[in-house]
């Protein structure tokens, strides 16, 4: 136990002296400036246009801009989740596989330790990493609207659990990849299984509406080969408003008519921890 | 005899490529045994397979009473490994910290360890730079100081003096010679046949990933050596009176070879000449240097 947090130390230490933190940190936050002046832009315009249009009751008026800012939110975590992904496979695609090349391992491993504490130990420093990524990107997000407008988005503890739990599947998947395959070979896997995820998520959508089970069948399929976009599919279905969902019928960008079913997340949850196992047992058996 | 490392026909193959045929070698506790061998032998292979950072094909083998790759035993082991290469963004201070952590040493000792190793290999004015910022040869000895952490019983070094200045080299020698009067044993692999020569008690040749060859290099304990002097007055009475100390007796005019059982026999030998009015004017044991037997023993051919 006391190596696995030794190894997570030596994790962190690692994304602040390498100034991967220290890069994150300040695009993140050029995100959320961005974000902030659009929303800004868009919430004046909105409600100078209010103004001036056909007196509608209050009730209407309020319903109006509520379901606009749940959008622009939903569509602000959007990014995010793809942010949060992308961070969860950087962080992680050279961390063994480097480590091996540069035989900086052999050092490690020949210690009075488990190997797999040192796989578990750069799982957990990426996973607080990521947690933290995410709560400055999300956070962030959420309450530059509140701030703004004082909207919230309805279940966002739940949705950014989404999103933590769909970087945390990527991050655990890439480090398996990572204990087996060279650091170029990973990143290309894990975009090319974000990218399969992607469009079969579409297509499932697609079939949904045509009501063509084939289609549907074939996104199914694809989140059972890697649920990152259900998990994302879910998230959003659970951040936007009811109204929203009405207001684009079940095809808006973000939303979706059958959300997957939480079937998916203890499948997901099953699909993290089996790739860890894999991790630790694979980079054991590597010869160094 | 306590053995410190045991390895019984210890095999590797990648694919269709045998690294290692079938090591066989036995390291005594406390002495300081070389690796020798051409590039390519398999002396690399070997190493990790004895560390646990390979899985032998087949054989087995211990250290320190243990089979290969037990955990708990790894804590009584140092190691350097070759192209030492770091984590070049922790200081040397906290590279020596995280390596004790891994070894599972109390706070107060890791601390204590760590003052006196940076001492003794000369970095501690540097101990709060960032490794990145280190010589080759400073990379080298912090490596050292890491190796020498937890006070390990067995201590394997492959190429501990590459990238050295020859003061560095004097310096891994002096640690070398005060870890072995402290009982330490070393596996020392280098290519740099004088480094042995002047470090080990034994060595072991290798070649095609066999061991071919194991010499003592302690001169006194070497056995047979031959002697060669020059001297006027050597009659062939005198040359029969040789007899109890010498064989082989070569006569040339002046010079004469032979050779002794020990070079322990050399002192009565002169002594012999000198008293029998024999004018001796040189008496020099011809031992072998390392690299000639180096040669004799693996061919000239060298990389397989």
């Amino acid at each position: 136990m006391n190596a696995i947090l030794t190894i997570a130390q030596l994790t962190f230490r690692e994304a602040w002296r390498r100034r991967i933190a220290l890069a994150a940190l300040l695009l993140g936050l050029a995100f959320l400036v961005l974000y902030n002046a659009g929303f800004y832009f868009i919430h004046t315009e909105m409600e100078r246009e209010n103004a001036l249009s056909a007196p509608r009751s209050a009730l209407e008026a309020e319903t109006l801009r509520r379901t606009v800012f749940n959008f622009f939110s939903t569509a602000g975590l959007y990014a995010v989740n793809f942010l949060t992904l992308a961070m969860g496979a950087m962080l992680s695609a050279d961390t063994l596989a480097g480590e091996i090349t540069s035989g900086t391992v052999q050092a490690l491993v020949t210690k009075p330790i488990r190997r797999g504490e040192i796989v578990l130990g750069k799982w957990l420093g990426f996973s607080i990493l990521l947690a933290l990524y995410l709560l400055l990107m999300g956070g962030g997000l959420l309450v530059s609207v509140w701030v703004q407008t004082g909207y919230t988005l309805p279940n966002w503890l739940n949705g950014l659990s989404l999103i933590y739990l769909a970087s945390l599947l990527t991050m655990t998947m890439t480090l398996m990849l990572s204990s087996r395959f060279s650091a170029l070979a990973t990143g290309g896997s894990v975009f090319g299984l974000y990218g399969l995820a992607f469009i079969g998520g579409w297509v499932e959508q697609v079939g949904a509406a045509l009501q063509n089970r084939t289609a549907v069948e074939v996104g199914i399929i694809s989140s059972l080969i890697f649920p990152s976009e259900a998990l994302w599919k879910r998230a959003a279905h659970e951040v936007s408003s009811p109204l929203l969902q009405a207001a684009t019928g079940g095809f808006g960008l973000f939303t979706t008519a059958n959300p997957p079913s939480p079937l998916m997340l203890v499948y997901a949850g099953l699909y993290l921890l089996a790739a860890l196992w894999v991790a630790t047992r694979w980079f054991n058996q590597r010869d160094l | 005899m306590t053995l410190a490392i045991e390895t019984n026909l210890l095999r590797k193959e990648f694919g269709n490529n045998v690294a290692v045929r079938g090591l066989t070698l036995q390291v005594k506790a406390g002495e300081v045994f070389g690796f020798l061998g051409p590039n390519g032998a398999g002396k690399t292979t070997s190493i990790k397979m004895l560390l646990g950072l390979v899985t032998p094909t087949a054989g087995s083998g211990q250290l320190l009473g243990q089979p290969l790759g037990h955990q708990a035993t790894r804590a009584k082991i140092g190691f350097l490994p070759e192209h030492f290469r770091f984590h070049e963004w922790l200081t040397a201070d906290e590279f020596l910290s995280l390596h004790g952590q891994l070894y599972g040493m109390a706070p107060t000792f890791l601390h204590k360890r760590r003052s006196e190793l940076l001492e003794q290999v000369g970095l501690a004015p540097f101990r709060h730079k960032q490794l990145r910022t280190f010589s080759k040869g400073m990379l080298q000895r912090v490596g050292l100081a890491q190796a020498l952490l937890n006070q390990p019983a067995l201590v394997f070094l492959d190429e501990p003096t590459s990238g050295l200045d020859p003061v560095g080299r004097r310096l891994v020698r002096d640690i070398i010679r005060e870890l072995r009067s402290h009982g330490t044993t070393i596996f020392l692999n280098s290519h740099l046949l004088s480094e042995i020569e002047v470090t080990c008690d034994r060595v072991a040749f290798i070649k095609h990933g066999e061991v071919v060859r194991v010499t003592e290099l302690n001169p006194l304990a070497q056995g047979e050596t031959q002697v060669s002097l020059r001297a006027r007055g050597l009659t062939p009475e005198i040359l029969t009176g040789l007899s109890p100390w010498a064989a082989n007796l070569r006569p040339d005019g002046e010079h004469l070879t032979l050779t002794v059982q020990d070079e322990t026999a050399l002192p009565a030998l002169a002594r012999y000449l000198v008293t029998h009015g024999v004018e001796l004017y040189a008496l020099t044991p011809q031992r072998l240097s390392l690299e000639e037997v180096f040669i004799q023993t693996v061919g000239t051919e060298g990389v397989l």
